[in-house]
């Protein structure tokens, strides 16, 4: 940074301590927080949830919910001390320098307002005159990439997709032409091809405002892709900064180390590796911690580490270090991975799927989620589910389970025998051997019952045990999902979301079943704790022999735990073959986009494919091969004329692509050059 | 399991000690916030305060109701605090013995229209469809009725009596009850364990009194603290048109009704007290409902 040193930094921030004052207790939550963003600089925070990366963007621009005070340290916007800045001057700098992008575009827009008139709401309030500020939003919307934008001014927030609502957002952030644009985790919830596209948008904003960013996300790709330079943060400090992909390659704080070891990355499968945890969980708010704020989950720790504050190294060059063994760091990065404990070898089918489709009817429409699908699936294999929300995916699963009928004429065998479309129309026996885990444990496990009654019910329902046959079952169950006799005892709420997640495991593997379906299983839980909870249902399955669905738009997540993947684009499977397979290409040109479009912890292609638009809707179906009004590779008066069959282009690889599959090999080997 | 991951073997901590303790006090803390705040309080003292002349009244109240033994329409002061009626019956005992009915009466109308009420909402709400609609087409065309009017009639047809009154305002409010419960269900019964309930095997009987029952507590108490508020006052105003509580009981809304039109003669106190004695227990069964709503939407 020494040609920009110079300059005023657009955010700094000088040892900013802020606690939050809970029942009349101050309880620290950032410890001394030290950052500087320059102007046009992109700047990522990342740490597992509960580290203080909002509370540090919101004290940043003292912006603090009523009970949080900033008790030490200062922050400075364009040189001006924010923290001792007169409630005016505040108000004037919220306006005109800085801006705000949340999670949910939901909350930043109100539903019962037109889009357009909150745009120009947002010019309005900086003086422009009634007129004036309805052509600067429709400008605005242009600038956030909205094509059709008199048209979307025209509509409700609730009638845009999640990612035109916050473009929405993003546009009316961008109206004062913000020095300062902080966007706190503004991708997720949102799918992976629609945040490619966001995070594009916030390059290419970058490059023509000249804002400088502040971005928190807990998605380590999403800061790689899109910032310079990284922080990592823990219990309330920065334990390391650097630059971004350089920390994910080579990172040197033991924390860091941890985490990244923590994600399935580079392909990792579960039949080579288990993959790492961090023992332990961020301490309590309020607990008095140690010298080093990570000394209680460190390996290295020593007595030092207890009673010494960690001063700046610089083990690397625009590297900075809080730790007092970085010469051991070395010895965490080289740890061996476990070796996986024994593979499981696919046994016979046990899930057949023939021709089924799903229709649902919508104001008069039919609407087709699903067209079509043939699907196997053997005993003690992992099928993962992909695709772009609205491909199918979960009315599949649905469907599986007898949530939903699917429609006549296709069918649906589990060990041969035709199944009934509804799980209530199903034998008791067909009704446990295909269970769920839901993604959201908040909702799926009943808030007002214990642990106990949670799992004794499953299994007097599932397994038809009841008293000490029960009880010792519970205690088996309890053991095999790692909870603790005192959990038990507990209601959901007063668990974390990892052990929330353990309990609708355990009660999805009550009646010994055969055929789990995981829809988005760790999508709600940190890193930490999902390598935990994939490390377990790999080891259910090793010891059950159950065979798992597993939906999840990570595709870390997907390829650690599948065997074999089946793709899905506007409810017609485009790909399906052995995960190594897919994942190694010659892939689908849709796969192909999907994988390039997913941003990587280990960095993008050099080429990155930019899939267009929004999925067509499944009213109104392209003709030809669905995908080719956004297919990269679309051949011309082919695509659109005429759907391609689902074949088998090599053993086990099935595709339905009108490009043969040496020409893609060669297409896609070419591009990667 | 045969081989554990060592490092999954450290059971997580809870979310948050301190907070899980918190949490295991919710209720507790739902309780201190509702003992802090000022409408429950208020509220609370008046209910009290209308409960221990229900319970104790033979003892507190100077007098019996009935005696008539006194001059009529004395005027408040002296030995007789409220006064006395035109039958020379002490106005203040017959307020404090007048609360016992009303107290018993309010809470069986209340009691009857939430647990229909909530019957019909948990069915509607989770079952939705034509049975949703059937209902639903019922309870409009009722809650379009002039309740009054209809409850006179009503009450005309069957003849008066505590039980037909208590059983009528009961039923007249079902529909409403109902209402409520149905909203609260249908969001409730978006959450994956509904689902996961269903997959498992049970049947909707369980699925609604033992999955969803339970997480709509919140709303159902609420309801039935407001409706007991508006059992007092109907249970007063039936009284008043003469379908209500027979004389000679000391009810507050029969009172009332008895001398209203002597107020002009100069004797207002034989109709003003009763009357707010009626107006104060409503009102502190609202602000109570107001607490128990504000508490349970934090
Ligand atoms: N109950 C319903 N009524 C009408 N249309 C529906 C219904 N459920 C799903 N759809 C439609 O079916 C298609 C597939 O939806 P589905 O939820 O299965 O997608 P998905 O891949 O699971 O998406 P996500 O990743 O968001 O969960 C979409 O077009 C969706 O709008
Ligand atoms: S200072 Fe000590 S405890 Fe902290 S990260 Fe370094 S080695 Fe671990
Ligand atoms: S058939 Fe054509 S449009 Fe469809 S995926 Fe292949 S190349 Fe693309
Ligand atoms: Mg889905």
């Amino acid at each position: 940074m020494s040609a920009t040193e110079q300059r005023t930094a657009a955010l700094k921030v000088e040892d900013l301590e802020v606690a939050y004052d809970v029942r009349g207790v101050l309880r620290p939550v950032l410890r001394g927080v030290s950052f500087e963003i320059q102007p046009g600089e992109a700047y990522g925070l990342v740490g597992e949830s509960g580290c203080g990366k909002s509370t540090t963007a919101f004290a940043a621009v003292r912006y603090l919910p009523g009970n949080g005070h900033i008790t030490g340290g200062r922050t400075l916007i364009g040189g001006d001390d924010v923290t001792a800045m007169g409630d005016e001057a505040l108000r004037e700098l919220r306006a005109s320098r800085i801006s705000m992008v949340y999670q949910d575009p939901g909350q930043s827009l109100n539903p019962t307002i037109k889009v357009g008139r909150q745009v120009a709401e947002a010019f309005a309030v900086l003086g422009a005159s009634k007129d004036e500020a309805r052509e600067r939003a429709v400008e605005a919307l242009r600038r956030v990439r909205i094509a059709d934008a008199e048209r979307v001014m025209e509509r409700y927030p609730y009638q845009l997709s999640g990612g035109m609502q916050q473009r929405a957002v993003i546009a009316m952030a961008l109206a004062c032409d913000p020095q300062l644009l902080i966007l706190d985790e503004p991708t997720t919830g949102l799918d992976a091809t629609v945040e490619a596209e966001v995070l594009d948008l916030v390059a290419t904003l970058r490059d023509e405002t000249g804002a400088a960013i502040l971005l928190i996300a807990h998605n380590l790709g999403v800061v790689r892709r899109t910032c310079d330079r990284v922080g990592v943060m823990y219990a309330g400090r920065i334990v390391e900064e650097g630059i971004a992909g350089e920390v994910f390659d080579d990172p040197q704080h033991p924390y860091t180390v941890g985490l990244l070891r923590c994600l399935p990355r580079r392909g990792a499968a579960k039949s080579e590796r288990r993959l790492d945890t961090i023992p332990g969980s961020l301490p309590l708010i309020g607990t008095p911690l140690p010298a080093c704020v990570f000394e209680d989950r460190c390996t290295l720790a020593t007595a030092e580490c207890r009673t010494v504050l960690p001063t700046a190294a610089h083990p690397r060059p625009d590297r900075t270090v809080f730790c007092h063994h970085l010469d051991r760091v070395g010895e965490l990065v080289a740890a061996p991975v476990t070796a996986a404990v024994g593979e499981v070898a696919p046994g016979d089918v046990v899930l057949q799927l023939e021709d089924v489709s799903k229709t649902f009817r919508q104001g008069g429409h039919e609407v087709r989620a699903l067209v079509g699908v043939d699907l196997e699936l053997r005993a003690g294999e992992t099928l993962g589910l992909v695709g772009e929300s609205g491909s199918g995916k979960t009315t599949l699963a649905k469907a599986i389970l007898g949530i939903h009928a699917a429609d006549q004429g296709g069918v649906i065998r589990l060990d041969r025998e035709t199944l009934a479309g509804l799980t209530t129309q199903r034998p008791a026996d067909a009704r446990r051997a295909i269970q769920i885990i839901f993604q959201n444990p908040d909702s799926a496990l009943n808030r007002s019952k214990t642990v106990r009654s949670i799992l004794s019910r499953a299994l007097s329902k599932l397994a038809g045990l009841t008293g000490q046959a029960a009880e010792d079952r519970l205690e088996k169950i309890r053991d095999e999902v790692v909870l603790s006799p005192r959990h038990l005892d507990l209601k959901p709420r007063q668990l974390s979301g990892g052990l929330k997640q353990r309990v609708a495991i355990g009660n999805a593997f009550a009646g010994d079943p055969r055929i789990v379906v995981c829809d988005e299983p760790t999508s709600a839980l940190d890193v930490s704790v999902q390598a935990a909870i994939l490390n377990l249902l790999a080891d259910l399955q090793r010891d059950e022999q159950a065979s798992y669905i597993v939906i999840s738009h990570d595709l870390g997540v997907v390829r650690y735990l599948s065997d074999r993947i089946a793709v899905l684009y506007l409810g017609r499977l485009m790909e399906v073959g052995d995960a190594a397979t897919v994942f190694a290409g010659p892939h689908h040109p849709y796969t192909e986009a999907l994988l390039s479009a997913v941003p990587s912890v280990d960095g993008d292609p050099p080429a990155r494919i930019r899939l267009e638009g929004e999925v067509p809707s499944a009213i109104d179906v392209p003709s030809g091969c669905v995908f080719h009004t956004r297919c990269p590779r679309a051949i011309e008066g082919t695509c659109e004329a005429s759907e391609p069959p689902l074949v088998e282009v090599e053993t086990g690889h099935m595709m339905r692509c009108h490009i043969p599959i040496d020409e893609l090999r060669r297409l896609q080997g070419s591009d990667a050059d | 399991m045969s081989a554990v991951d060592p490092t999954v073997l450290e059971p997580e901590p809870l979310k948050d000690a301190g907070a899980a303790a918190d949490r295991r006090s919710a209720r507790r803390e739902r309780l201190r916030l509702l003992v802090r705040n000022p409408s429950a309080i208020i509220g609370g003292a008046i209910l009290i305060f209308w409960i221990i002349c229900a319970v104790f009244g033979d003892v507190i109240a100077p007098y019996s109701p009935f005696a008539t033994d006194f001059d009529g329409h004395l005027p408040p002061g002296g030995t007789h605090i409220l006064g006395t009626d035109q039958l020379g019956r002490d106005v203040l005992s017959r307020v404090i013995i007048g609360a016992r009915d009303v107290l018993i009466a309010a809470p069986i109308c209340a009691t009857i229209g939430v647990g229909l009420g909530t019957l019909i909402g948990l069915l509607m709400g989770y079952y939705r469809g034509w049975l949703d609609d059937g209902l639903g087409r019922i309870i409009e065309a009722f809650l379009a009725l002039p309740v009054p009017l209809v409850a006179l009639l009503t009450l005309a047809a069957l003849g008066s009596s505590t039980t037909t009154v208590v059983l009528t305002v009961g039923i007249f409010f079902t529909p409403i009850v109902a209402r409520t419960v149905r909203a609260a269900v249908l969001a409730e019964r978006e959450n994956d364990y509904v689902q996961a309930a269903k997959l498992r095997g049970e049947n909707g009987l369980y699925i609604m009194f033992r999955e969803i029952l339970p997480n709509i507590t919140g709303p159902i108490v609420v309801e039935f603290t407001v409706r007991i508020g508006y059992a007092v006052f109907t249970i007063a105003f039936l009284s008043f048109l003469g379908v209500g509580i027979q004389p000679p009981t000391p009810d507050w809304g029969l009172m009332v009704s008895e001398e209203y039109a002597l107020i002009i003669g100069g004797y207002w106190w034989v109709t003003v007290f009763p009357a707010l004695a009626i107006a104060s227990l409503v009102i502190a069964v609202n602000l109570v409902a107001d607490a128990l709503q504000e508490v349970n939407e934090r």
